[in-house]
């Protein structure tokens, strides 16, 4: 079989009407999937730029051709030039190498606020859902109180009771993501908790904690990473606030939102000192939108335009 | 029969206003448990900030006993809560005043920056949105998109900072941070707190021009914010609605393009727009904190943040609850007038 056919036949194989197995159906759906995201070139442009940011971030110290915290006063405030390529800030140290190690940051701060809010949310909305009544009362009440605060407010208040620091700005920002992951959750169960296969399960004996866990959650799983993709954007501008105001990543570690407040004393004539921390946010952020807008479209297929 | 129509609904809308009153005080209820625990949990010895650290342990004590700590935690979260009701937040440690007065002083210029940008976001916003739904696919539409996409991934400080530099540093077109040049301040009397109106009832209308030069860019920005929010927005209600089939009896009928667009389908995107308008309000008061650190704009966001920099407690909890206090009402309004405005919503 020459190469050409044997890709042809796995295309057959994948887009069949009678699969032989949920595995072939699953890998099926997968490829349209595919296709479709692939198909919307800005949606690819994001991931490419989510994909250079871990790669940057796991190459750091290969890419960095500086010590991103060794100052070196006789060379502050440099503007760009083929050896500092984004300039100095005001102690000297290289833009270019302290933006290279901020990635590492950046990268920390959506992992960890995504694995701790998107399952207390989950968990939250699908308890809630399914079982109704006085629990469901009680959660959304919960969720309610904590969607009424605008966010970052809330989060200030509590990195306030905590300290400040990048850890407790994760904290802070977990407590306030979860509620909307919830409502989703939540909205999600309604619409399945009632359906046929569920009391199909039932009747089989199958427990609230296995039909919860094993078949409500998996398909509340697909609207749910669209909703935490598009949130990563707002939650890269949330972390990169607290750091503006003094209150996430503290000196010298290279956050963006804090390169750019160190910055703010000398917009007059260092231009590249905010300019620089800005646009890497901007790109970041700009990246995790782009990606939630085309998964949403392949994921999502309800929502529209 | 109309008039008994109306009388019915708005009674209706009443009731069920009371109905979400009661959701809504349990969840002021839980806002005030949040701040009360926050105010509980920090490091900081409430008592030591107010007799300071060289204070004998007689007057520590005597302080602890005035403060009620000694009682229990549920009486003194009871305690709490009726001084909130009584418009007590404690006394900043900063500014050594009630923190409710300093908020007043300080809460006209935030409401004078969220007013404006809310103005910008709707004049804007929504007939931008509209365009762009009628005309899907063109240049506007795109321009649209673009301007929502940039709104959603900006960094809100640092577009205010670029803005600061090429406007001010650079061209030097517009004036720098605060709300007027350093020699115009404290020369007007402030009576409502807003600058321009205050200007007006003072009669110094070198001051006021000089407010309003000042006031240009961090509206602009938050409303810019607010329009890229409210055109998305708009766009996909107005989709929505256009492919409705009244609308195609309205063209078929004969009513104008111009009236099918801007009378008949912009008019049943009104109902939702109420409660996005009232969510993007909400999302400026967010977005003050940023903006007012950026332009050294003495409004609540900046209060928050010096009382959160200067571990100022009493502060950055009495802001945050007054924070959380506008946005419920504000929800609760729009609501409200969702109910009346739609015979759907039950």
């Amino acid at each position: 079989m020459t190469r050409k056919q044997k890709i042809q036949g796995a295309r057959a194989w994948l887009l069949t009407d009678t699969p032989d197995s949920a595995f072939q159906a699953a890998a099926g759906r997968f490829y349209l999937g595919l296709l479709e995201f692939f198909h919307n070139r800005l949606a690819v442009v994001g991931l490419l730029i989510i994909l250079a940011l871990i790669t940057t971030a796991i190459f750091a110290p290969q890419i960095a051709p500086f010590d991103p915290v060794a100052t070196d006063l006789a060379n502050r405030l440099q503007p760009l030039s083929a050896h500092h390529w984004f300039g100095t800030d005001e102690m000297g140290r290289d833009i270019f190498s302290r933006i290279v190690w901020g990635s590492r940051l950046t990268l920390y701060v959506i992992i960890l606020v995504a694995v701790i809010a998107a399952p207390v949310g989950i968990l939250v909305g699908t308890v809630s859902g399914y079982f109704g009544g006085s629990i469901d009362t009680v959660l959304m009440r919960i969720t309610d109180i904590f969607l009424a605060f605008p966010k970052l407010i809330l989060a200030l208040a509590f990195v306030a009771a905590l300290g400040p620091g990048i850890e407790n700005a994760i904290i802070a920002i977990s407590i306030t993501s979860w509620p909307p992951y919830a409502r989703i959750a939540r909205a999600e169960t309604l619409t399945i908790r009632n359906s046929d296969f569920i009391r199909a399960i039932r009747l089989q004996g199958a427990g609230p904690l296995r039909i919860i866990t094993k078949h409500i959650m998996p398909l509340c799983l697909s609207s749910l990473i669209v909703r935490v993709t598009l949130d990563m954007a707002g939650i890269i501008l949330t972390a990169a606030g607290l750091g503006f105001l003094g209150l996430g990543a503290q000196p010298p570690s290279p956050e963006w939102g804090a390169m750019t407040s160190a910055g703010r004393s000398f917009i007059l004539d260092q231009w590249w000192l905010i300019t620089m921390p800005g646009t890497a946010i901007f790109v970041v952020s700009l990246a995790f939108n782009l990606l939630g807008d085309g998964l949403r479209e392949v994921l999502d297929p309800k929502s529209d335009s | 029969m109309l008039q008994m129509l109306t009388r019915r609904r708005l009674l209706k809308a009443t009731r069920q206003t009371l109905k979400l009153l009661v959701i809504v005080s349990t969840t002021f209820f839980g806002l005030l448990l949040i701040t009360f625990l926050i105010g509980r949990v920090v490091p900081i010895d409430p008592v030591l900030a107010v007799v300071g650290d060289k204070a004998s342990p007689e007057v520590y004590e005597k302080a602890r006993l005035a403060m009620g700590l000694h009682l229990p935690l549920w009486q003194q979260f009871l305690i709490y809560i009726n001084n909130v009701l009584h418009g007590d937040l404690g006394v900043s440690v900063l500014t050594a005043k009630p923190v409710t007065e300093d908020i007043r002083r300080v809460f006209p210029a935030t409401i004078e920056l969220a007013v404006t940008a809310t103005c910008i976001g709707v004049l804007v916003g929504i007939p931008l949105g509209v365009f762009s739904a009628v005309k899907r696919d063109s240049f506007l539409d795109h321009v649209t998109r673009v301007i929502g996409l940039l709104g959603y991934s900006l960094p809100i400080f640092w577009l205010g900072l670029m803005a600061l530099m090429v406007f001010y540093a650079q061209l030097d077109w517009l004036p720098g941070p605060g709300r007027v040049d350093v020699f115009y301040e404290d020369i007007v009397e402030p009576v409502t707190g807003i600058m321009i109106v205050d200007c007006i009832i003072a009669r110094e209308w070198e001051i006021m021009r000089n407010a309003i030069w000042h006031v240009i860019l961090p509206a602009s920005l938050l409303g810019y914010y607010s329009m890229a929010y409210l055109s998305r927005m708009t766009r996909s209600f107005m989709i929505e609605q256009l492919r409705q089939e009244y609308i195609l009896t309205a063209r078929v009928k004969g009513v104008t393009e111009w009236k099918v667009i801007w009378v008949h389908a912009l008019g049943n995107c009104a109902i939702p727009l109420i409660t996005v308008v009232a969510l993007s309000f909400g999302g400026l008061l967010e977005g003050s904190v940023l903006t007012e650190t950026v332009f050294a704009w003495p409004g609540l966001g900046l209060y928050l943040t010096n009382s959160l920099l200067n571990a100022d407690m009493n502060a950055v909890l009495g802001a945050t609850i007054v924070v959380g206090s506008i946005f419920l009402g504000v929800n609760l309004l729009s609501d409200f007038l969702y109910k009346v405005a739609d015979p759907r919503a039950r």
